[in-house]
């Protein structure tokens, strides 16, 4: 078992056997529209695991980005006409471009600086995308159109669970590749020692601001999805502060550093609050308590504590 | 003229408030490293306790006094059910139970109280005052006024009490302040108190102005957060000039460049400062020891 | 002898303490030059200035006759220098051979969009790169240990792990901080071995080191400073007998046990 969530490509083989199989068992269009959810978040938790457990830099605004890639799919199909394939690839150019130009100041900043400029970051996004009414329909957000691919119109959640599942998995296998090149080697001894890895000819700071470009188009990638599915984007709902709050929660409470973790934390936050629909008025507490209780007992994340509790009874 | 003179003031009363709030972090940061992002909720339960206790039938005084209370409890309970269990998780990890605390402390506020905005009558009056031009509602005045008073007597307690120089000796070294006998969980229990009565105080002098509603807060904390930082972690005096400059920033910014990005020109103004000078302020630059 | 590494007068002050006052000296290729002095001496300091941690407040640092004052870390490496660490500074989290492969880095070539996709290349890199590092392992006798998480590892391990990851990124010039600390004599014994074996491959050394036995046996030339100031140098059998150097340390030469700290 532990070789096997250890093994990069039996993962991998897994997962997509898992997502292939899923639909046969699904009862209700409601069960793939929150699948499909929860391959949406998992993309956008794994980019920013790439940047919070490998790189170890934490982001508390990554939700701008994912509003970014919202609304680029939003404006671009019905304001300029573009193909929503095209508008979304536009979206994770933009965000990629956004994080290039203030990763390198903003990743220059450690611990409370960093999440504080990050928060900032996300905060201005938000509110760039509530105030500019014109071109985003303000708080109550904005309709998007249709995807249309080779003359069909993509449309219903068992359509958008399958195009969710594949991003999933190939988002899965270029951070796996990552992870093992020599790029992922950098970051991950950034994460344990910026020092060291200065003193052997790592330049840090180009590597911070790689992994924050890349987590960054995760981000838009995931967040020009989600506007396909919901077909009605606002900016609250993609590029809150809350938002960013969930997807670092899902991070860690998933377990830094590891992909398969990503997933897993994406699940739960996304399935939990559905499954707690029925006090719609509790909502927010209810969140508020699954943040807290997943950070007091598991702070070390589900899939490491999994892994350290395999490894401690098997050997 | 006059319509600078406007901005200034407003802009200091609502610095007064940050600059409280600031100070409510600054504290709680200072004993345990902690950074509360439900500082704001405890702005936020200032208010909307007052307000309903007041409605259901209580005079004023005594409701701010019950609502300063349990905001104080609230603290203690964020404290011992939260924060003092997570003791030894990551710096990453306890700020997102801060963060989830909010959340929580926003939800039980819809649940308990409402959605809408809520007011309390002006201590004395809403009559504004003319001055060189410039209408002074004479609350801003109590704020300003409260403010400075809270200031004072934090500022006291710590130089003079035995009490503030524990709290002194558990910022500067928490292992040494353990070793001579300091009991360093109370002292962080008490920072977590503290903080909650700074946050009402502040919550109930400022609603009879800018109104309260169970999700002021959020705003409030990184605001806060923000001043603390433009002043420099973990400096008193930083926090409360921080707190006035943001305030000052604000109001001068929404006036005369826009108002719509308000909340935006505080936070560009951190990040600038952040990139000019990560240190704040008040913060001493120190070369990383290796 | 021509030096690759020269200092002069190199300061720096934090606060009121000048942790580092005007030090000059050089090391040539092959040559071992250590570092001696008691604890709080700025040796340490004396390595952050030369590997481009702290910016010195004033002075120069020339590598291989260029001047590279306040050159940050990574471009010194890249010129060839790279160091150990007195206060390990390991890759926790990865396995020993991943440490040495980071060593790897500045002589890997292929890109970021090459290494999302897997291409080949990156892969035969990869191989390249462990292959690399095995060498370096083996060389200081930790090839058995190569795939255990860094964070298992003993001590003593762990200081010749830094010894292999400075070695991987090829460098001209060594910073060995302390290197012995901590070490059972067997350890020791091996990183007498180590050292000797770099110096052989003409690879310059500036060592910082307690153990006196070593020191004296090891070095080709030995700096003594005390209070961030030099206050001797020169060949090890002339320090071992100069009088101020004797007054500095009480007298305590030879026995490393009372030096330890
Ligand atoms: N980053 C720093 N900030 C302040 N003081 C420092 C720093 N680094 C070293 N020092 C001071 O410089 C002096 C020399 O320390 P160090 O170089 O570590 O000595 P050694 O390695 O010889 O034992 C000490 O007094 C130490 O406290
Ligand atoms: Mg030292």
């Amino acid at each position: 078992m532990e070789r096997l969530l250890r093994n990069r490509w039996a993962l991998v083989v897994a997962l997509a056997l898992i997502l292939a199989a899923l639909p046969l068992v699904f009862p209700s269009n409601y069960y793939f529209r929150v699948a499909a959810l929860v391959n949406i978040f998992a993309l956008a938790a794994i980019g920013l695991n790439l940047l919070m457990g490998y790189a170890g830099q934490v982001s508390l605004g990554h939700a701008g980005f994912m509003g970014i890639g919202a609304y680029a799919v939003a404006i671009g199909a019905s304001r300029f006409g573009l193909n929503g394939a095209v508008a979304m690839l536009a979206g994770a150019a933009m965000a990629g471009l956004l994080a290039f130009l203030v990763g390198r100041p903003i990743l220059r900043l450690k611990g409370h600086y960093l999440a504080v400029a990050t928060l900032g970051l996300g905060l201005l996004i938000s509110m760039v995308l509530t105030n500019e009414a014109g071109w985003t329909g303000g708080p109550d957000g904005m309709a998007v159109p249709r995807l249309e691919l080779f003359g069909t119109r993509l449309r219903g959640p068992d359509t958008w669970y399958m195009i969710t599942a594949g991003a999933l998995v190939l988002g899965v296998i270029l951070a796996l590749n990552l992870i093992e090149s020599p790029t992922g080697r950098a970051m991950r001894a950034i994460h344990d020692s910026e020092i060291a890895a200065r003193v052997v000819g790592v330049d840090v700071a180009a590597y911070k601001l790689k992994i924050f470009v890349i987590s960054a188009v995760y981000a838009s990638i995931a967040g020009s999805l989600m506007a396909f599915l919901n077909g009605h984007i606002t900016p609250d709902g993609t590029a809150g502060f809350l938002r960013s709050v969930e997807l670092v929660t899902m991070v860690v409470l998933g377990g830094l550093g590891s992909v398969l973790g990503a997933i897993v934390g994406a699940a739960m936050l996304v399935i939990l609050p559905q499954a707690l629909t029925i006090f719609h008025e509790y909502e927010h507490l209810l969140l508020g308590l699954i943040i807290m209780a997943s950070m007091i007992l598991l702070p070390r994340g589900v899939i490491p504590s999994l892994l350290a509790r395999l490894r401690g009874g098997g050997a | 003229m006059p319509e600078l003179l406007q901005f200034a003031f407003s802009g200091l009363t609502v610095g007064a408030v940050y600059a409280l709030v600031a100070l409510g972090f600054t504290l709680i940061y200072n004993a345990s490293d902690v950074v509360n992002f439900a500082q704001g909720e405890f702005v936020m339960l200032g208010g909307m306790i007052t307000v309903f206790l007041h409605l259901a039938g209580l005079p004023i005084p005594v409701a701010a006094f019950a609502a300063i209370l349990i905001t104080v409890l609230v603290g203690l309970a964020l404290y011992a059910f939260a924060i003092d269990l997570a003791r030894g998780s990551g710096a990453v990890q306890i700020i997102i139970i801060t963060i989830g605390a909010s959340i929580f402390l926003r939800g039980v506020a819809q649940v308990i109280f409402d959605k809408r905005f809520h007011a309390l009558p002006a201590w004395f009056g809403s009559e504004p005052i003319r001055l060189g031009g410039a209408a002074i509602l004479p609350q801003s005045l109590v704020v300003l006024a409260g403010a400075a008073l809270i200031v004072a007597l934090i500022f006291l307690m710590i130089d003079r009490t035995i009490l503030g120089r524990a709290i002194l000796a558990t910022a500067t070294n928490r292992l040494a302040a353990r070793l001579v006998g300091i009991p360093v969980r109370r002292i962080v229990a008490l920072s977590f108190a503290l903080s909650a009565a700074i946050g009402a105080v502040a919550g109930l002098l400022v609603t009879p102005i800018t109104l309260t509603s169970y999700d002021v807060g959020t705003l409030m904390a990184l605001k806060g957060f923000a001043a603390a930082m433009l002043g420099g972690m973990g400096s008193a005096p930083g926090a409360i000039v921080g707190g006035v400059l943001l305030g000052l920033a604000e109001s001068f910014g929404a006036g005369l460049i826009s108002s719509k990005y308000k909340d935006a020109i505080a936070f560009l103004i951190i990040l600038f400062t952040l990139f000019v000078r990560p240190q704040g302020l008040f913060g001493k630059r120190s070369t990383e020891r290796v | 002898m021509s030096t690759l590494l020269e200092t002069e007068n190199l300061s720096i002050a934090f606060g009121g303490i000048t942790a580092v006052d005007q030090v000059s000296l050089a090391v040539a290729p092959g040559q071992i030059h250590s570092i001696i002095g008691p604890n709080g001496a700025g040796k340490t300091t004396l390595f952050n200035l030369i590997s481009g941690l702290y910016q010195p407040s004033s002075g120069r640092v020339k590598l291989a006759g260029e001047e590279v004052t306040g050159l940050p870390p990574e471009q010194l490496a890249r010129r060839g220098l790279s160091r150990s660490f007195q206060n390990l500074q390991i890759f926790f989290r990865m396995s020993a051979v991943e440490n040495v492969m980071v060593g790897c880095h500045r002589h890997e070539r292929t890109g970021i969009l090459s290494h999302l996709l897997a291409l080949p290349n990156v892969r035969a890199e990869n191989r390249n790169s462990r292959e690399i590092a095995m060498a370096q392992l083996a060389r200081v006798g930790l090839a058995d240990l190569a795939e255990k998480e860094a964070g298992s590892l003993s001590y003593g391990a762990l200081k010749r792990l830094e010894i292999a990851r400075a070695l991987a990124t090829e460098p001209r010039i060594l910073l060995l901080d302390e290197p012995a600390a901590g070490c059972n004599p067997v350890e020791t014994e091996e990183i007498d071995r180590v050292i000797h074996d770099v110096a052989k491959a003409g690879i310059a050394i500036l060592l910082v080191e307690h153990d006196m036995r070593l020191v004296m046996r090891i070095s080709d030339e030995i700096t003594v400073l005390e209070r961030g100031r030099k206050l001797v140098s020169g060949k090890p059998e002339a320090v071992r007998e100069d009088p101020r150097v004797i007054a500095a340390y009480l007298g305590t030469f030879g026995s490393e046990e009372a030096n330890r700290a």
